[in-house]
């Protein structure tokens, strides 16, 4: 057995005494394998793999357990032990490239360390391996990215400059920690194909931890699923799909947004989809919207001439990946930013006469409101969740806050108890709730949805989805729904935008679209997304009816 | 529904009194800092309650006597009680640094936050007015303000206030910058904040726990700028009880042995820095929410 996880505990030491992370975690990797460490976030996936590089803080520590390497027993080891072991014989890759990255030093130089610090080079062949490192990750111009600084490089380029350090020294098991959370779909496409060749060339071993079932079952070998530190269920991708034994397992694969499944289907049991409002007049219309920043040679375009109407009570998706000036767009519409050319129009009336900097005061204000991307960034650290819905009912309407602020929150499925809590002291999935009530607290009419599922775990977003599709039919609001997943965005949309380098390539229905796209962009995108295989519900059903009736 | 959305409701709530409580049994040196400023505070609120002597009446009978039973900390050359004298200059040195700081914070804040929200020409003209005043030689700055505006103890605390406002200025600035485009600030906007109520409400607070650290480490200052001030001749005059008069005087007589007169007002000015710098850690987790879970 290469690696070998025995009854692993993880224990951190708190301010509530002990946790324990993770609990009698046992798996095993064979030489040449890939495996899927999948769960939500809190699931202990990180801490299990931190156990084995034994990088755990210094308020956590392996309680008991084995994990034998090539049948070393890494627990026994000594930190000096470790170190020399770390990176020559296992390596990581981690979630944030650019955070991994020294930002100060070339990255040609944070290569060469590695390689200096495991005696795979000397200071006169660092450089020349250094560069042949690069070329392994396929950067072009090699000898020229030699000398570039991380801020220099595209998030994609970071992380395959983290694969180069993590392969330097030709290790013999990878571990790569969510290697593509927060890149592009196309860009995750790519790091990931790159990462299965280069480990499967070597035959090295890796584990790859994420949240992403598609992702583990497109290029796992077997995958590990883990909930609140335990492992519910392991097996191979089909298999696992195809029949999930356990509950968790398939509560996590039906929450996947795929291609096929409504709404409703996403949460367990599937509920009924809700109405879509009827739809009315044209409510915002945005006619030849452009947005430059800087001036002369710098200029730079990041919205170019882009038109589109949103009617009373229809979704509108706006999707494109990042710098695509989806963000810009959305900040024009909500008027926190002026436009360089183009009219923004509400109910007839334009709205770019009042300068963005005065909007605050204006009566339009309550009516165009906003669902922010990150809730525990949008919430004022410093603010209960009561303050923080309290603040446009104070500022934008007329009504008492107290019991408005209690309504809202019943109307967004938020427990009443945690209305006095900080924003720390809530869940991902609370903080959402917070922001929505928030945005909703004016009665706007339309809502700008910037990305709102995009720091949740799945199970989490397809409560939060449904939830919004709830609000869209009692209250009749109508939305745009900005984001960068195509798969998600159609669950709630009418009809589709799809934007490039600042221009809409492709607008439709929302079938037609995601059917028969005709431009090719569309088209990769919709391609890039991973996609687990698919669960036939029929199938489950009669496996979970064998197995009560052998129970019985 | 509630996956993981239940787990945070399990945490319990704790007062505010609870968590400092925490702050101080995780950290024993805050623990320490917070019992001398205690200390400092009630005796300097208490003051002439406890002076077992007028700390201004002489007697020439008891000059340079060391220190013994009936004088804790000897008597000095006019034969004034030197323990009466240092508790009575808690209240005056502790009034200076504190008034000072206050000053300097309020104006700093102001300046700070309005450079770091508009950015602009306001940065410029403010920058530059810090810049200019960090130019100088801080203390001969504050000797040269007290000189030229008189020897007052309200000259003191102005000519402390503007050489330790730069450093109030700097913080502010660069912690409301970082979060002039936060979501948070841009959802106070969508509420309908105005910038002035963005600022203020929404942004100036979450600036406040590096604040805290800057106050903290200032009073040290302050103190010894203000006892400095006194050392040198301008300030506080004699025969009032200052600790930096109280050393200044002191100093003559250390070579002839008489080591108390410089050595207790000395201890007492030290124990005030050394408290006021080791508070700003634990001052820092005590105002910030996040560090209470």
């Amino acid at each position: 057995m290469f690696l070998d996880v025995e009854n692993l505990n993880v224990t951190f030491k708190t301010r509530r005494g002990l946790v324990s992370a993770v609990r009698d975690v046992s798996f095993t990797l064979e030489k040449g394998e890939t495996l899927g460490i999948v769960g939500e976030s809190g699931s202990g996936k990180s801490v299990s793999s931190y156990a084995i590089m034994r990088i755990l803080d210094r308020n956590g520590r392996i309680a008991n357990g084995r994990v034998s390497f090539d049948d070393m027993d890494l627990t026994a080891f000594s930190n000096r032990e470790m170190r020399e072991l770390r990176g020559r014989e296992i390596s990581m890759v981690f979630q944030n490239p650019r955070a991994a990255l020294n930002p100060i030093r070339k990255v040609g130089h944070q290569i060469e360390d590695v390689l200096r610090r495991h005696s795979r080079a000397t200071k006169y062949t660092a450089r020349k391996k250094a560069i042949k490192a690069l070329e392994a990750v396929r950067i072009s111009d090699p000898e020229k990215r030699y000398d570039a600084y991380p801020f220099e490089l595209s998030g994609g380029m970071c992380q395959r400059i983290v694969i180069a350090i993590a392969l330097a020294c030709d290790p013999r098991l990878l571990i790569a920690d969510e290697p593509t959370t927060g890149l592009d779909v196309t860009t995750q496409k790519v790091v990931m194909d790159l990462l299965a060749e280069l480990t499967t060339r070597r035959g090295m071993s890796s584990i790859l931890i994420t949240h992403d079932l598609g992702l583990a079952a497109e290029y796992c070998d077997r995958i590990v699923v883990m909930k609140d530190g335990e492992i519910v269920e392991q097996g191979k991708p089909d298999a696992l799909f195809a029949r999930p034994a356990n509950a968790y397992t398939r509560r996590l694969i039906s929450a996947t947004p795929r291609p096929g499944a409504e709404i409703g289907d996403l949460v367990d049991p599937p509920l009924p989809s809700p109405p879509r409002p009827e739809l009315g007049a044209p409510l915002l219309q945005v006619k030849n919207l452009s947005k430059v920043f800087g001036h002369g040679d710098d200029a730079v375009t990041a919205v170019d001439d882009i038109s589109f109407d949103i009617r009373e009570g229809e979704t509108l998706g706006l999707v494109g990946e990042s710098g695509c000036g989806k963000s810009t767009t959305s900040s024009m519409v909500m008027r926190l930013m002026d436009p360089s050319n183009g009219e923004i129009l509400l109910n007839g009336k334009p709205m770019t006469d009042v300068p963005a900097a005065k909007f605050a005061r204006d009566p339009r204000r309550a009516s165009l409101q906003m669902v922010f991307q990150d809730a525990t960034d949008s919430i004022n650290p410093r603010f209960t969740a009561r303050q923080a819905i309290a603040d446009p009912i104070r500022r934008l309407t007329d009504e008492k806050p107290n019991g408005r602020v209690e309504e809202l929150a019943t109307q967004v499925g938020l427990p009443l108890t945690l209305l006095d809590r900080f924003p720390h002291q809530l869940s991902g999935g609370q903080k959402a709730r917070v922001g929505i009530a928030r945005a909703l607290a004016s009665r706007p009419k339309l809502l700008i949805l910037d990305e709102p599922t995009a720091a949740l775990d799945v199970s989490i977003q397809a409560v939060v989805l449904n939830l919004l599709a709830e609000l869209r039919a009692s209250l009749g609001v109508s939305y745009l729904f900005v984001s960068h997943d195509l798969h998600v965005v159609r669950l709630l949309c009418d009809r589709i935008i799809v934007m490039r380098k600042g221009r809409i390539v492709e607008e439709g229905d929302t079938a037609s679209i995601m059917d028969n796209p005709t431009d090719d962009y569309t088209k990769t995108l919709l391609a890039a997304t991973p996609m687990a295989p698919r669960a036939d519900r029929d199938e489950v059903d009669i496996a979970i009816t064998a197995k009560q009736a052998i129970a019985e | 529904m509630a996956l993981a959305e239940n787990s945070a409701s399990e945490k319990a709530h704790r007062g505010f009194g609870g968590h400092v409580l925490y702050v101080l049994s995780e950290n024993p040196i805050t623990a320490v800092a917070f019992g001398l400023f205690a200390l400092i505070v009630i005796v300097a609120i208490l003051g002439p309650l406890i002076t077992p002597y007028d700390p201004l009446e002489s007697n020439a009978a008891r000059a340079l006597q060391a220190p013994s039973a009936d004088h804790w900390f000897g008597t000095d050359s006019v034969g004034r009680d030197v323990f009466s004298r240092v508790i009575i200059a808690t209240r005056l040195d502790m009034m200076i640094s504190v008034a000072a700081v206050a000053l300097s914070f309020v104006v700093g804040s102001i300046v700070g936050s309005i450079a770091g929200y508009w950015g602009g020409w306001m940065d410029a003209v403010t920058g530059r007015f810090v810049d200019t005043i960090m130019a100088f030689p801080l203390f001969v700055l504050a000797m040269g303000i007290v000189a030229a505006m008189g020897n007052t103890v309200e000259n003191i605390i102005y000519a402390t206030a503007i050489i330790n406002l730069p450093f109030y200025a700097r913080v502010a600035r660069a912690e409301v910058r970082i979060r002039r485009e936060a979501g948070f600030a841009q959802a106070a906007r969508l509420a309908g904040n105005t910038d002035i109520q963005v600022l203020a409400l929404h942004i100036f607070p979450n600036a406040l726990p590096p604040m805290m650290v800057q106050i903290s480490l200032n009073m040290g200052w302050a103190i010894l700028n203000a006892a400095g001030l006194s050392f040198i001749g301008l300030g506080v005059r004699p025969p009032t009880a200052e600790w930096g008069i109280m050393v200044a005087e002191g100093a003559n007589f250390v070579v002839s042995g008489e080591w108390w007169l410089a050595f207790f007002p000395g201890l007492a000015l030290m124990i005030a820095v050394f408290a006021f710098n080791l508070l700003g850690d634990g001052l820092r987790d005590i105002v910030d929410p996040r560090q209470r879970t």
